[in-house]
């Protein structure tokens, strides 16, 4: 028993405990202690992807024994599905550590530590295969989340804090008693046992379907649920955003396809319509109100909305095509949205604003930044040679083979992502020049290194998406025939 | 003539006998010592005295005729008892002395009514528990008049006397109708008295008995709609006293309510009553949750969350089974440890010519008092139910017991409401981290921490209450272990 994902788990915990030692006027030590202990994260999480067998079973599993009295174990293991969001959130943490180098000044302590523990949190959901565990890890990564909102955020920041706080709470309040549903009918909270011995009611499935999906979809977020994450994303600080939209919106994804849909097959049916449509109208819906921002960071997070449509319509095209395209997606994402908060931080950081109309013309000013902002951009659009074209293409493909109106939606919301993402790009940086930028300087070392990191990682799945396919496919192949089976039970028996 | 003594297996009440031993010494000596602070350190070494024979007796449950029996359930309720008692010593070894509080009855008072409460929990007859309930309550009610210069203390005092005085007039009247019906006060023997053959089961005397039974449990425990007089007393007592209470009490109340329910109507406990239960259970909880929204004053939130999470713990009595008793038993020891330490952060707090317990008042507290933020921070944190803290356990252990006895909407229920508690809980949680101070006189001038002073004792209990919010959140095995212990029959 290999016990790489506790080491993964831990080593951010370890650098918390180092950053407490650590005299909080020293914040130069703080920061790289911060940095590094995410950097010797990521490294430690990359032999997981080079040992990881293209098998559709958990790998890398370590089981210990929790509340024997309950039954309840500290059961972790990845597979296809998981793999890749490990290895994003690993990257994004030192991403995130790093691009705060220069934008945090106050209680830097505080700060880092509140980035590890969320790191561990996150890493927990991912590799949890407890359905209390991963409960506990759900919500324990809410309070650093809100907590780093609410202190270093903007100016609506406790507003933004406690709204995100309280509907992600009350989303998930139902998961827990639909858990201990799960848990008590099938006398274990183990998700691969349950797997293989639950047998649940069909109605029953449906509205345990229903009160799992409703704590995901306020984590994607699903229109109309959605409303929190605009004043958390805005309000936040960069990397903040960077977290926020790069991972954890990810987690709500990540839950309908490991518990939502392998434990309640039966239930998918009956709602993947609702489902597919609420996604459709977040594509539109945000595209559309994305094109109406002023906002640069708001424009952004609704842009998020609609990209986490795209990935929930694929998620439930109850396709493997659509499925895989949906995992790939999912990294897509956080890397595209990533680097795009990324950018407006490294602006906001210089001029405080966001606002398009306090830009205009900074190309001249900030050419290595336009480059970059552009191809952030491109990503996002989904131009064919980057990551974006590669999930987004097979998604739809995935749709169209059953529901090809969703299918022609869904492309003219890429249509529209090209409008609004280019137009920011317009606004931004071309245009006549407004003097108040004069003193713009452009990207520094850092961030050029966390920029190319980045933009490596778009060309490298775009041009080889195979990469990351090839250890998603078996998964996604297996989560498939289980739904199948189970539909093909249930109509049986009708 | 020789005279028959009945033989009285002294042992079964060891650990009570211990703790009003202990009383007894520190009334007295009280006389002679002038520093009143030792009487407190005194009070503790019997407090773990008690404890250690407590743990001394576990296995044998030796009981006292029919009166009181020392079992698993009693033997770990004593150790929620004695570790609430000891832990509001220590936060008044450091509170009194600002309060200018200078009686060793202080302590004895606390020793007393821990007493009957452990007296309570290991009552097997009505009669014993309505001693214990007395013994316990008498106490609490000089207890919470004890700052004798402030009004509000007084008032709440005499408050609690008068309701509390109703509320064992209730209960009395009901075990007086019980006996009328059965004959007997022993739980036991109540319980086969209402049997199917003897067609007892809608005796209605005997029902009545045990509605005013459950409402005079409903006023001690604070629960909707008897909880009028929760707020003021609470707010009103001493931090220390309101701490003790707010715990203790209600831990005694749940403990010879469960007892009675299962041992004495165990039969008769059926879906009518439980029903009846769970409505108290959700208007409680809601009740207290919704008021504790409005509440501007940090101890009187408290107060009112404290009414909150008593429906929490009636949503573990409802099922009226073993699940549901073990995870009451779990969720009062992480009530314990939680409550405490939030009343012990507000104790420091409300310090003179420091911060009170407004709420408007905690603004900006993690940068000039960072560890006690924290501290407090965690207690939130944990009272609302987030993982992985030790509240979150509690929730999901009483929740499952009534997802297991299928009522499942009564867990809905209960996730709803931590979902509103969260509102007020974090509100002090945004007062503390995300807010900066004001320019307020005190916080200006000089540096706060000259004037906020952490006593030992009161450091001690707080690092004591963190650690046990952290470490049984993230494993909690060994309270589940010790609640099992405390399962009977």
């Amino acid at each position: 028993m290999s016990f790489l994902l506790s080491t993964l788990l831990i080593i951010p915990l370890v650098g918390v405990a180092l950053l407490v030692l650590i005299p909080r006027e020293n914040t130069g030590l703080l920061k790289w202690t911060a940095f590094v202990t995410t950097l010797i994260n990521f490294a430690v999480s990359l032999p997981l992807y080079f040992n990881f067998r293209n098998t559709a079973d958990y790998q890398f599993e370590e089981f210990a024994a929790w509340i024997p009295a309950l039954n309840i174990n500290y059961h972790i293991g990845i597979d296809g599905l998981s793999l890749f969001l490990v290895l994003l959130t690993t990257f994004l943490s030192a991403v995130a550590v790093l691009s705060s180098f220069s934008a945090i000044s106050e209680q830097v302590k505080e700060y880092m530590a509140l980035l590890l523990l969320l790191e561990t949190a996150m890493l927990g959901v991912f590799v949890s295969l407890d359905l209390f565990l991963f409960y506990l890890f759900w919500e324990a990564s809410l309070i650093p989340m809100a907590l780093l909102i609410g202190r270093w955020g903007g100016k609506r920041r406790i507003y933004a804090s406690v709204k995100f706080i309280i509907y992600t709470m009350a989303g998930s309040a139902l998961m827990l008693v639909a858990a201990l549903v799960v848990y008590i009918w099938g006398g274990t909270s183990d998700l691969p046992t349950l797997l293989n011995t639950l047998e649940l009611p069909a109605n029953l499935q449906f509205w345990l379907f229903f009160a799992f999906a409703l704590a995901f979809s306020v984590k994607v977020p699903l229109f109309p649920l959605h409303t929190w994450l605009p004043a958390a994303h805005v309000e936040a600080p960069t990397a903040g955003s960077v977290i926020l939209a790069g991972v954890l919106l990810k987690m709500g994804t990540y839950g309908f396809m490991r518990f939502a849909i392998p434990l309640f097959p039966a239930a998918v049916p009956a709602w993947t319509p609702l489902l597919t449509t609420l996604a459709i109208i977040g594509i539109i819906y945000g595209a559309l109100v994305a094109l109406a921002q002023d906002d640069a960071k708001k424009l952004v997070a609704y842009s998020s909305v609609a990209h986490m449509g795209f990935i929930v319509l694929g998620i439930f095209s109850g396709g493997q095509q659509g499925m895989s395209g949906a995992v790939v997606q999912m990294v897509n994402h956080g890397l595209s949205t990533g680097m795009l908060f990324f950018l407006v931080g490294v602006l906001y950081e210089q001029t405080h604003t966001r606002m398009f109309q306090d830009y205009g013309g900074i190309w001249l000013k900030v050419p290595v930044f336009g480059v970059f902002f552009i191809m952030a951009a491109l990503s996002s659009v989904g131009l064919p040679g980057m990551n974006g074209f590669v999930g987004e293409f097979v998604i739809l493909l995935g749709t169209f083979k059953v529901n090809w109106v969703a299918a022609a939606f869904g492309t003219f919301g890429i249509v529209l992502a090209a409008w609004y993402l280019l137009t920011a790009v317009r606004k931004l940086l071309f245009g006549p020049f407004n003097p108040a930028n004069d003193s713009l300087r452009d990207m520094n070392g850092r961030e050029i290194l966390i920029a190319v990191s980045l933009v490596v990682l778009f060309f490298v799945i775009g041009l080889f998406p195979n990469l990351l396919f090839q250890k998603i496919n078996p998964a996604t192949a297996e989560l498939v025939e289980r739904t199948n089976t189970a539909t093909l039970v249930v109509d049986a028996g009708k | 003539m020789p005279i028959d003594f009945p033989t009285l297996n002294v042992m079964a009440l060891a650990p009570e006998l211990v703790v009003i031993i202990t009383a007894v010494v520190v009334m007295l000596f009280d006389m002679f010592v002038a520093d009143k602070r030792v009487m407190g350190y005194v009070s503790l070494l019997g407090l773990a005295g008690a404890a250690l024979v407590s743990l001394f007796l576990f296995g044998d449950a030796p009981a006292i005729q029919n009166m009181a029996v020392s079992d698993g359930y009693s033997l770990v309720l004593n150790l929620v008892f004695i570790v609430t008692a000891a832990l509001s010593i220590l936060v008044a070894l450091g509170y009194l002395a600002d309060r200018d509080i200078h009686y060793g009855e202080y302590y004895t008072l606390i020793l007393f009514s821990t007493a009957g409460m452990m007296l309570m929990g290991a009552a097997t007859d009505l009669i014993v528990v309505f001693l214990g309930l007395e013994i316990m309550s008498i106490g609490l009610y000089i207890l919470a008049a004890f700052n004798r210069r402030q009004a509000a203390s007084g008032e709440a005092g005499l408050k609690y006397f008068i309701l509390g005085a109703f509320a064992s007039a209730f209960f009395l009247y009901g075990v007086a109708l019980l006996y009328g019906a059965t004959g007997t006060t022993n739980l036991q023997a109540i319980g086969d008295w209402f049997t199917p053959e003897r067609g007892n089961m809608g005796d209605p005397l005997a029902l009545t008995g045990l509605g005013l039974l459950i409402i005079g449990f409903a006023f001690k425990v604070a629960a909707v709609p008897f909880q009028w007089w929760t707020p003021d007393v609470y707010h009103g007592a001493p931090t220390s006293v309101t701490a003790f209470m707010s715990v203790g009490a209600k831990a005694a109340g749940f403990a010879a309510l469960i007892r009675i329910l299962m041992i004495s109507f165990g039969q008769v406990f059926t879906v009518d009553w439980q029903i009846a239960v769970a409505v108290l259970a959700v208007i409680t909880m809601t009740g207290g949750n919704i008021a504790a929204l409005a509440q501007k004053d940090v101890k009187r939130m408290l107060a009112y969350s404290s009414i909150a999470h008593a429906g929490y713990i009636l949503v573990g009595v409802v099922p009226g089974t073993m699940a549901g008793v073990n995870g009451v038993l779990f969720y009062l020891m992480a009530y314990a440890f939680m409550n405490i330490g939030a009343f012990a952060v507000i104790s420091v707090l409300e310090q003179r010519e420091a911060i009170g317990t407004d709420l408007s008042s905690y603004a900006g507290l993690s940068k000039y008092k960072p560890f006690l933020a924290l501290a407090m921070g965690l207690f939130m944190f944990s009272l609302t139910g987030i993982p992985p803290f030790v509240g979150f356990w509690g929730k999901l252990y009483v929740f499952r017991a009534a997802v297991e006895a299928n009522m499942s909407w009564l867990a809905i229920v209960g996730m709803v409401n931590s979902a509103i508690s969260a509102f007020y809980y974090l509100s002090v949680v945004v007062q503390m981290y995300m807010r900066t101070p004001d320019g307020d006189e005190i916080l200006e001038t000089d540096s706060p921490s000259a004037v906020i002073n952490l006593p030992a004792p009161v450091t001690v209990a707080l690092a004591v209450t963190v650690t046990a919010t952290i470490i049984l959140g993230v494993w909690p095995t060994p309270l589940v272990n010790l609640a099992s212990f405390g399962l009977f029959g």
